[in-house]
């Protein structure tokens, strides 16, 4: 029952976000601190998610870290979203055969 | 209504988000799985997990709430964990914003407000004039049942796959998020710093005795609001257009 909570306020938060704009604020942000720190907080938050849970995240941190390191690589030289997902799990599957 | 199926170019508009849809909905799909690997660990249940992914549509803010539902946080963090691993949306709904007919329906923003993700923000806005509602339905259309499935697939497949194999796939998610941060940080110095010390941040924090002991998802708010705010004093951006991806 509690996670059913979870959830709807999780809907009900993100909803929020993504129709205020849409429908309320229809004027562009002319504040340049908020439109700075709203460029950055996408990055920073999914930065601060990816590292170090990703080498909490497999059965050896090595792995996890292995996996990092080239996802990092890939998506330097162009690589998508889905590619650089698909390399990650494969960097983790075949290092650890080794660790 | 200007949106209407009955007329034949909205039709092939709403076609061709469908077609644009597919690529985006099989990397969901994969995404999602991991997702709901993770989920599974948190004791989610596939028809919750099915749900939140059907009603939400965020890696980032559902990755982010399912490990708060493993530890049974407090309702106020997980809506704040939400706004802040969302906020993301409002800007490019803004963005967005800008780009609408004025004369569009209250029900169709909603419509489109309701499917803004990264990727088919993304593609929405690289149309030309106008944003047309139906391209965003279409591509949601495909998009949004595989993320949803995906999500509930990795729930109850999480207990039946090799550990091996689960550990492989938990990762998915995270490859996904760096090649979010890569691209933009490779072409801008400023993102780059920010992603750098966001990293070390998330990693200190975690390791110092008093600090490490906030949870999680406290310690997530935290930095990336006290790190934005840092970036944006330090390195404001130039005001232009709410055009910002």
């Amino acid at each position: 029952m509690r996670n059913w909570i979870y959830i709807l306020i999780m809907t009900a938060v993100t909803f929020g976000i993504r129709v205020l704009p849409m429908t309320v604020f229809k004027k562009p942000i002319k504040n340049a601190f908020i439109q700075s720190f709203l460029y950055y907080v996408p990055y920073v938050t999914i930065a601060v998610m990816t590292f170090p849970a990703i080498i909490h995240a497999t059965n050896s941190p090595v792995s996890g870290a292995i996996a990092l390191v080239v996802g990092i690589v890939a998506a330097w030289l162009g690589a998508g979203l889905f590619p650089v997902a698909v390399i990650s799990c494969a960097v983790v599957f075949i290092a650890e055969f080794f660790v | 209504m200007k949106y209407s199926l009955r007329n034949k170019e909205n039709r092939s508009i709403f076609r061709r988000g469908i077609i644009d849809g597919i690529p985006i909905g099989l990397g969901y799909l994969a995404v999602s799985f991991s997702l709901g690997v993770a989920a599974k660990s948190a004791g989610i249940t596939p028809l919750q997990g099915f749900f939140a992914s059907l009603l939400c549509n965020t890696s980032t803010g559902e990755h982010a709430v399912f490990t708060l539902m493993g530890i049974t946080a407090a309702f106020a963090e997980v809506a704040l964990i939400t706004l802040i691993a969302n906020a993301r949306y409002l800007l490019m709904s803004f963005a967005l914003s800008q780009r609408t007919d004025p004369k569009m329906s209250f029900f169709h923003r909603l419509g489109v407000a309701f499917y803004i993700t990264d990727e088919i923000f993304a593609i929405s806005i690289a149309q030309n004039g106008y944003i047309n509602p139906l391209y965003t339905y279409g591509a949601a259309l495909m998009a949004s049942p595989c993320w949803a499935a995906g999500t509930a697939i990795g729930i109850l497949a999480g207990s039946i796959l090799p550990d091996r194999a689960v550990s492989a796939l938990s990762v998915a998610l995270y490859g996904m998020f760096v090649a979010i941060i890569i691209p933009p940080s490779k072409k801008d110095k400023k993102v780059l710093t920010a992603v750098l010390v966001s990293f070390a941040a998330s990693f200190v924090t975690g390791i110092l005795p008093v600090v490490s002991q906030i949870s999680e998802g406290t310690r997530t708010i935290i930095l990336t609001v006290v790190i934005s705010a840092l970036a944006a004093l330090l390195f404001p951006r130039k005001t232009e257009s709410g055009g910002e991806k």
